[in-house]
């Protein structure tokens, strides 16, 4: 397991990773063709970012320093654009934040 | 043993029962693996057509959580536990609820509020999926049965493969309801108000159609009287289509204009167009089916029919949704569905679903000769507003520089209060008699209650004067007068029709060659 991208992000989003965040970044993780995993210990476990199942079950609050890595082709894109949609807080205004 | 009825749609069939009124299924197990994983894929790919179909309509937060949905439904992981579990021999249905149970225990167990509520979000996935397992498993029909229950669901009309014959016979029912009016169009033997008969629902039946009787467990020589019947309905119905040729005439050379209704683009493609004046009614609602059409859907589809027609006039129904026919995401529950937000009235309601539909059918235009009408008018506001609409609509489009045309727009005359005031209504390009509606109103007697269908008739006088006024009115005015009811069709009515001053029938395809060789019949 060589080459990876890896960076990581915190959340800042008040209710974490939840539903419609994990859409978008999973949607997002899916237009590249690398592999992306996501974790919220440098250690693991690892989930799939293209699986939302798997990153809803990382169950990750806000606060979380959200791991991220990518092999494979446009990894280095891959990271960056799935840290810069957290940093962003998923696009999502304060409105939104409350409820879904 | 032979049971009396009401012939709803002409025809003879001979077939094995089929029982409508069966409890609702469970699931029911497949035979391999391999089955059971298609169930469970199919259930699945159901379950995200609905959750899409709703997401059409739903805003912000709604749209969030339906796509939530859909991308949990998707993504192979929430599958790939209960397909394992398949493989190793269980069904699909307790599969896929093990591997769901199992997913909502993990939320349930979080210490974040906001993830456990996820939990609820999950038991739903799981539960829409069951649903669509258990729909999977309703038995279909043999091919060449006869339907027998209550009564039928349009869609279960939909789903049944007619070519191989068939009828329909109901304990209940009306002459006038929807799948009658199908049943009508698509030459599907129908008889209704059977009423309760605890019959044997085994062995070969016979259903005349023609007079309205259903036969069980039928003796050697009531199958021979059967068949004869039935040969000479055939031969009957060869020497109408003599008539289907030629342009309809009355015995004294009045001529009537005899145009087809149909309910799908698809309808056409059976229909040789120089054998009818055009199309005076297609419906959109059916279009509207299970999920709510897209633009481009909508375009093609009435695109398709007009340049079937080719320079023939094609009169397009705006959605009728509503009444009988409910549209999951856009109708709504009515305890008196008939007199609610049904029509017009519904579209107005909703002018996400009706904008889409105005700019599909303005872009149409330009592909034929294209008529549009309201459905349910009652008062001049709602022609104007619809109106509008199309004007609004049009000036978007020749912002954006897209080909259209706005069509003469006009109304359909189902509501009593446009039929006796027909004057309020003198800007409208043209009536469209909806018979089937206007004598439910003025009878006061749903077209889908065989308990009053004795009343439910187009050739009440009442009803008549309404039609011979409204003839009347659009002759004096200059305004064309169609009718397209179902009593266009039927040859006992269409002398009254003609009497009342109609020169112009939109009848089901069926009923084509039948309905010219009334009009050849009649003196006048």
């Amino acid at each position: 397991m060589s080459a990876f991208a890896e960076a990581t992000v915190l959340i800042t989003h008040a209710v974490g990773l939840h539903a419609r965040p994990s859409v978008k970044f999973t949607k997002l993780a899916k237009t590249f063709a690398a592999e992306v995993e996501v974790a919220v210990a440098a250690n693991g476990p690892w989930f799939d970012a293209k699986s939302i199942v798997k990153v809803m079950a990382a169950k990750a609050p806000k606060g979380t320093l959200l791991h991220i890595r990518a092999k494979g082709d446009g990894a280095t894109q891959a990271v960056k654009a799935l840290v810069d949609l957290v940093q962003r807080d998923f696009d999502e205004d304060a409105d939104h934040a409350r409820s879904a | 043993m032979r049971v009396d009825g009401i012939p709803a749609s002409p025809g003879y069939a001979e077939g094995p029962l089929f029982d409508l009124d069966q409890s609702p299924a469970s699931y029911k197990a497949k035979a391999s693996a391999e089955e059971e994983q298609a169930a469970l894929a199919s259930a699945i790919g159901k379950a995200v057509g609905r959750l899409a179909a709703l997401m059409e309509t739903a805003d912000g937060d709604a749209a969030g959580i339906l796509e939530f949905h859909i991308a949990m439904l998707e993504d192979d992981a929430l599958s790939g536990p209960a397909l394992a579990a398949i493989d190793s021999g269980q069904p699909a249905d307790a599969a896929w609820r093990a591997a769901l149970d199992s997913e909502i225990a993990g939320y349930e167990a979080s210490d974040q509020d906001y993830f456990r509520a996820r939990a609820a979000d999950l038991r739903d996935i799981r539960d829409q999926v069951l649903r669509a397992l258990s729909e999977e498993s309703e038995a279909a029909a043999p091919p060449g049965a006869i339907l027998y229950g209550e009564d039928i669901a349009p869609t279960r009309f939909l789903e049944t493969n007619w070519s191989e014959g068939g009828g329909i016979a109901l304990k209940r029912g009306s002459t006038a309801s929807h799948v009658a009016m199908l049943a009508r169009s698509r030459g599907v033997p129908m008889v209704v108000g059977l009423g309760v008969a605890s019959a044997p629902i085994i062995g070969d039946t016979l259903l005349d159609a023609e007079h309205g009787a259903i036969i069980f467990s039928p003796s050697p020589a009531e199958t021979e009287t059967f068949r004869q019947s039935a040969s000479s309905f055939a031969d009957r119905l060869g020497s109408a289509r003599t008539f289907l040729t030629a342009p309809a005439v009355t015995r004294a050379g009045t001529a009537v204009r005899v145009q087809v209704n149909i309910a799908y683009p698809s309808d056409v493609e059976g229909i040789d167009v120089e054998t009818c004046d055009g199309v005076g009614l297609m419906r959109t609602e059916f279009l509207f089916g299970k999920t709510l059409p897209d633009e481009e859907t909508q375009y093609h589809a009435y695109r398709k029919v007009l340049e079937w027609a080719g320079g023939k006039p094609v009169t397009i129904r705006t959605v009728d949704a509503g009444g009988d026919k409910p549209v999951p995401g856009f109708t709504v529950e009515e305890t008196n569905a008939f007199l609610g937000l049904r029509g017009i009235r519904l579209s107005l309601a909703r002018l996400d679903i009706f904008r889409v539909q105005i700019r599909a059918l303005l872009r149409a235009a330009i592909h034929g000769n294209l008529k549009v009408m309201f459905p349910m008018i009652a008062t001049p506001d709602e022609y104007s507003q619809a109106a509008a609409l199309f004007a609004q609509e049009q000036a978007a489009l020749a912002t954006q520089g897209v080909a259209h045309r706005l069509p003469p727009l006009g109304i359909m005359v189902e509501v009593p209060s446009v039929a006796l005031a027909p004057e309020d209504f003198a800007d409208v390009a043209f009536f469209s008699i909806g018979s089937n509606d206007l004598t439910q109103y003025v009878m006061a007697a749903a077209r889908d209650n065989a308990a009053v269908a004795h009343l439910n008739s187009v050739r009440h006088p009442a009803v008549l004067r309404l039609i011979e006024a409204v003839a009347g009115f659009g002759r004096e005015k200059g305004i064309p007068v169609s009718l397209c009811g179902d009593a266009g069709g039927d040859p006992a009515a269409i002398p009254a029709l003609l009497e009342a001053g109609l020169r112009d029938l939109s009848v089901a395809p069926a009923q084509l060659a039948m309905a010219k060789a009334a009009i050849a019949d009649v003196a006048a």
